[in-house]
């Protein structure tokens, strides 16, 4: 590409000009002879499309590990048992250590409002339009919460198994939450969120004897999409093997 | 629908290298897109027009190259094509593999004035 005025020929020798008895005569780089057409130039640029939104993610991560709080971003489609798993999980741990809740759905304090009669600081981001959180958000609803250090911060993110996946938060990780009231084979049809995510809980398991869900084929489609996912199944409704996940949050914090 | 936020980081950043590159229009623009990644190319060109109204970009033309999903096989370690996130190895048919390339998402190139 031409260093002077942005042409695609350093040469001269096919300046985009109209024939080929011009190219041959016409002096190249006379810069009053181009029209606005040809003072078009090229830039080679290299800009993630998320780049804005991952430098917010970091500005958050940075901020959460040097104040010790511990984040998770929970996502599923709706109606996987979300807000559920966190009132059970706020019951089970509050008094372990400090927890605060951001809530994020399009519409309504609904969810905020579950998790404030359990007694915890929540937060509700209402995103209108938008169908996922995004880090810059998740900032400031972090300045207005006033989150405690050495605590657990659960982001429950909008109830969409798509869009989500692409908007890192500066969460630890991702806990994607699936229910055995949903197909088997969701890993496969919305993979990008099984492959963003670390732990995937499943959820509802004590409605497996009422329900065509095959437990091992969609273990099998969540490995396949996401080698290293770990998985727990769980009721957070019936505490059946709940312990498997307080456990596991346990492990994580140290206050 | 996230393509609209995408492409509203795209005018963000085009603005940015307007102010720093010294142009006034964006005539053409090449997003880079993995073939593994979570966007789906029609609908950015569907909302494209609409997100660039008004601003450096209206009227410009949207070009695509696709960058090719690669993984690496955790059983016959060998590099092995991905055209989905649950594909087998192309070698062993094993089922775990990683993903090395294909989730990207960028601007690589554009054409000012």
């Amino acid at each position: 590409m031409c260093g002077i005025c942005g042409c695609s020929n350093p040469t001269g020798k096919f300046s985009p000009i109209s024939s080929k008895a011009d190219l041959l005569t016409m002096p190249h780089h006379a810069p009053e002879q181009h029209s606005p057409a040809e003072k078009a130039r090229l830039i080679e640029v290299e800009d993630d499309l998320l780049g804005k939104n991952n430098a917010y993610a970091a500005e958050n991560r940075a901020y959460f590990e040097k104040n010790n709080i511990f984040v998770l971003n929970l996502v599923s489609s709706p109606g996987a048992g979300k807000t559920t798993l966190l009132v059970e999980t706020i019951k089970a741990l509050k008094d372990k250590f400090p927890i605060a809740v951001i809530e994020g759905d399009q519409q309504t304090e609904h969810d905020a409002d579950r998790i404030r009669a359990t007694g915890i600081r929540a937060l509700q981001i209402n995103t209108g339009r938008m169908c996922h959180l995004d880090a810059h958000g998740i900032g400031h609803a972090v300045q207005s919460l006033g989150i405690e250090k050495n605590s657990f911060l659960a982001i429950e993110n909008v109830g969409n198994l798509v869009c989500p996946s692409s908007f890192d938060l500066g969460e630890a990780h991702k806990v994607v939450v699936l229910s055995v009231t949903e197909g088997e084979d969701k890993p496969l049809k919305y993979p990008d969120m099984f492959h963003a995510a670390d732990l995937m809980i499943l959820n509802k398991i004590d409605l497996l004897p009422y329900v065509d869900f095959d437990v091992e084929r969609c273990e099998e489609f969540a490995r396949r999409v996401n080698p290293k996912i770990q998985i727990l199944k769980l009721s957070a409704t019936k505490s059946d093997n709940f312990s498997s996940w307080t456990d596991w949050l346990t492990s994580k914090i140290k206050p | 629908m996230h393509e609209l936020s995408l492409l509203e980081n795209v005018r963000t950043i085009l603005e940015e290298h307007a102010k720093n590159q010294n142009f006034e229009r964006v005539e053409e623009v090449t997003l880079a897109i993995g073939a593994l990644s979570c966007v789906e190319v029609e609908a950015l060109k569907f909302a494209f027009q609409s997100v660039m109204k008004n601003s450096l970009a209206e009227n410009a033309t949207l070009h695509f190259k696709t960058i090719e999903g690669q993984g690496r096989c955790q059983h016959c370690e060998k590099l092995t094509r991905m055209e989905m996130l649950y594909d087998v190895c192309q070698h062993c048919g094993h089922s775990r593999v990683d993903v090395i390339s294909g989730l990207e998402m960028k601007i690589t190139e554009l054409k000012v004035s």
